[in-house]
Parts: structure tokens; sequence; C-alpha cells
């Protein structure tokens, strides 16, 4: 090819070069499953992103309303967190039901993530020369520009979130040194009284608001859910489902440091 | 009729695709307040010309914001700072004297820079290619209103079929995603009863040559901001319902809606 011809390069595939259109408009595409066709394409992989969201957004929902039951005290919320291991028994054994949930929310998260990596590397590859003057963006926000970082923080807030209050590695340095399993009241207590801890808890949610106002909007776009007798609910919804998690819970580590929830 | 004076212009300069560009400092000394965007290039473009220096090359041709030919990124906007004004409508009383004004081509793989300012968008042909049509038969003109459109589909058709294919929405788009104008494409042709024959085919086949030459969309929205044309993020919606309907409808009960 000659040196002045622009070849193409995207995901891989090779781009005819300048010359008239005619013919060159479509790729051939392997025949794949239905599943594996539809995510093999940027759209399917907005899918995957919007359903494993709904998923993750239906967990920390349920997750911030069970944590409420601290505000009731240490028995109801150890109650409560036994109750989750022992979810629809004795029609399935014991813990079950809680493993086929965590299971599927795993598989959500690696979905989420895997789809934002791959979306991620499409889109520099889709503008490998990036704009040499300053943007002047007129409606893309902090929360729709930062959705791969706040969603990369709280990814980690999350893992040191497990390791804190679930595998009990990193919550011994609170004011008795002591993890207890099954204790979790006074776990949660233990560790929210760190003050550094509890300042994590609360930047990481404010991020976790962000990343979902963002995100819950977004849902409704990508799996194409538009009506214009409904679109400006879909704010409205964000909005309020992104405040109702952050406000509970931030609202935990402020509780325990100021006293209203202590041993 | 007033006249701006000493525009700092920081012009992108490329000779060809493969060349390394760079921005160049050019001093407009007077220009009117009525002339348009363009017409101060033109002005510009005379000076240099008259000086013996290459002209800077960009894309214009009707110069009535109906054609889709300008483009221009200017001052980081696309079409410049003017909601809902493609750059041949921009005029230069939006600006004032002594301004620094910083143009640069449109940005992206599928857009390749041919000279200066100048993108080649034969992208947007392959998608248009792929599926932006219905199979017709020629011959005689129909009796009109043969086939019965309510009102507010063919003013829903309108609004997509106003896209003029400028590029906007890409150049604007963080990640170089044409979704805007793939749906507003399929969304123009997908609401009206003679599209529905090849609804679905068409659908697949203008996102996946979309698919294999853009970005993906992140929901900013800053493609409808920049769009002169004002074109709805509804149609990407749409798009996205067509499309996933596309891989599961059957086709054989395409009649039945």
């Amino acid at each position: 090819m000659a040196k002045t011809q622009q070849t193409l390069t995207k995901a891989g595939k090779s781009l005819a070069p300048r010359q008239p259109v005619t013919g060159t408009a479509l790729s051939v595409r392997k025949k794949r499953s239905f599943i594996a066709d539809i995510y093999s394409t940027a759209i399917g992989k907005k899918y995957a992103m919007a359903i494993s969201g709904i998923a993750l957004m239906g967990f920390v929902l349920f997750h911030m309303i069970g944590n409420l039951k601290m505000y009731l005290g240490a028995a109801e919320l150890d109650h409560y967190a036994e109750f989750l291991k022992e979810l629809l028994y004795p029609l399935a054994p014991k813990g079950a039901v809680l493993w086929i949930l965590r299971g599927g929310l795993l598989a959500m998260l690696a979905l989420h993530l895997h789809a934002a990596w791959s979306l991620t590397i499409l889109n520099h590859q889709a503008r490998p020369v990036k704009y040499q003057s300053p943007r002047d963006y007129e409606v893309a926000n902090f929360a729709s520009r930062t959705m791969r970082y706040s969603g990369m923080i709280v990814l980690s807030f999350l893992i040191w979130h497990l390791l804190d209050l679930t595998f009990g590695v990193v919550n011994t340095v609170g004011t008795d040194n002591t993890f207890v399993k099954g204790e979790v009241y006074a776990n949660v207590v233990r560790s929210l009284d760190r003050w550094p801890v509890a300042v994590f808890y609360i930047l990481a949610n404010l991020l976790l608001g962000i990343h979902l106002r963002h995100g819950a909007w977004s849902i409704f776009q990508s799996l194409g859910w538009n009506n214009p007798r409904f679109n400006s609910w879909r704010w409205s919804f964000a909005t309020v489902f992104a405040l109702v998690v952050v406000i509970g819970n931030i609202s935990f580590p402020i509780a325990v440091l100021a006293g209203i929830v202590k041993l | 009729m007033k006249h701006l004076t000493n525009l700092k212009l920081k012009v992108w300069r490329q000779d060809g695709p493969d060349t390394v560009g760079k921005f160049e400092t050019h001093v407009v000394e007077s220009v009117s307040d009525e002339a348009s965007f363009l017409e101060m290039l033109d002005q510009l473009n005379e000076k240099l010309i008259g000086e013996n220096k290459d002209a800077i090359v960009f894309d214009h041709d009707c110069r009535e914001g109906i054609c889709g030919t300008c483009s221009l990124m200017i001052n980081g906007r696309a079409h410049g700072p003017q909601r809902a004004t493609t750059t041949c409508q921009l005029h230069m009383r939006t600006f004032s004297s002594g301004d620094e004004i910083v143009i640069e081509p449109w940005r992206a793989a599928a857009f390749p820079i041919i000279k200066d300012l100048m993108v080649d968008r034969a992208s947007f042909d392959r998608i248009i290619e792929s599926g932006g049509f219905i199979t017709s038969p020629t011959g005689g003109a129909p009796d009109a209103n043969l086939i019965p459109v309510p009102k507010p589909v063919s003013d829903a058709a309108m609004d997509s079929a106003a896209c003029i294919g400028c590029g906007a929405c890409v150049a604007a788009c963080p990640n170089g995603a044409a979704n805007l104008f793939t749906g507003a494409k399929i969304a123009h042709l997908s609401v009206l009863p003679q599209g529905q024959a090849e609804r679905f085919k068409r659908a697949e086949a203008m996102v996946n040559s979309m698919d294999d030459q853009f970005g993906s969309c992140t929901n900013h929205g800053e493609c409808s901001a920049a769009c002169p044309k004002e074109i709805s993020l509804d149609v990407i919606a749409l798009m996205n319902s067509d499309f996933r309907k596309s891989k599961s409808k059957n086709r054989k009960q395409l009649s039945r809606g």
C-alpha cells in the first residue's frame, strides 16, 4: 500500500484504505451462538453492563436496607445475618441460597468489569490521536466522565470491605483488637470506630452514589427503555436511588463515630 | 456593521493522513462581525495565497447549514460555541476582538485527516450503505397518502431525518462513537410504515457496520448537545431496542408487528 494511504485499524480489524465505499460496508462476521453474538457487539456489551448493573444495584439497595437493622441493636442485626444463611431453609440446605446469590453477584461483577474493560479499549482505539487542545464539554458531567475511576475506587473499597467485615483480616486494630465471626454488630462498631476507616467508608460511598446516578440512568438508554411519557422519570429514579443508597450507607459510620451505634 | 480586530487563530496544519501535524498561529487583523466563521477563514486564506503560502484546507459546501460538509472543532466544541448551529452558520459576532480561537479537525480513527482541517467521513457512507435505505420499486410515483402515516410518526421520522451527517456527534463524543448518527438514520426509517419490511435487518447491519469503525456509547449526551440539528438521544435508545429485537425476532413473523 502506498505510504500516503491511510489504513484504519480498530479492534484488530483492517478497514479498507480510502477508496469508493461500495462493497466495503460490512465486514464478515463469525457465526456465533445467540449470547456470544450479542456480546460481541458494543451495544451487546452495554446490555451486559446494564443487566449486571441492575443486579448490583439490587445488591447495594438490600445490603443497605439490611444494615439499617443496626439501629435496632446488636441482637437484631446478628439475627438478620444468621437469617441470610438460612434463606429458604429447610427447602434448601443452610447457606445454599446465600452461596447461589453470592455466586450470581460475583458473576455479575465479573461481567460488569469485563464489559467495561473491553468497551474502554474499544473507545481508546476509536480515537487514537486525542484532541490537541482542551475540550469544552457541554453536558458531559463529572459522574459520566469518571465512571471508570469511581468504579475502580468502589471496587477497591469492596475488596477492603470484604477483608474488613467478612474475613476480618484488616479489622484487628480496633478498640479491642478483635474480629469475632458472627458478631456482626460488634465487628461493625469496632471497625468504624477508627476514624480513618469511617472517612474511607464515607468517601467510597459518595463515589458509589456518583457512579450509581449515571449508571441508573444509563440502564434505560442502554436497554432502549425510552418513552416520552416516562423519560423525565428516568433521571428522578437515578437520583433518588443514588441518594437513598448513599444516605443509608454513610449514616452507619457517622452513627458509630457519633456514638449513636455503640457496643 | 462592526469589525473584530486582532483575532489570534491557532489552526491545525497537517500535510496528509500519515504526517505529523501541528498548530500554526495566524493573526486576523480585522474581520466584519457579519462574516461567517468560514468567510473569516476565506479572508485569511486569501492573505496566505497572496503571500505565496499554502491555504488552510477545510470542508465546506452549501454554507447554509443543510449539507453537513463543514466541520471544525472550535475552542474545544464541535461546530463552535453556538448551539444547533453548523460552522458555516456561526458568525463572527459570537466572538470578541482579541480572542484566541483554536481550530482542530474532527478526531476519530474512522475519520482520517486528509489535509489540515479536512477529514474523510466515508465511514458514515459505509453505515448508510449497509442498511440506510428502503427497497421499493421504481417507476411511476405512487398516489399521495396511499399509506396512512400518523402525524406524530411523520414528525418523529422528520426529526431524525434532519441529520445532515456532518460527524459532529462523533467528534464531540469522548469515545468517538457514532451512535447518534446511526441511531438517527435507523430511527428515520424504522418509525415509518415504509421502513418496516427491512427494520430488523437494517438495525443489525447498520449497528454491525458502526461497530467495526467507531467507539461505544457511554451516555454522556455530548453528541446531542453538539448536533447542529439537535437530534435527540432518544434515537440511540430506539436503535438499542431495535438491535436487541433484531437478534431475537422470528423473521417469519415480521408482519405480526
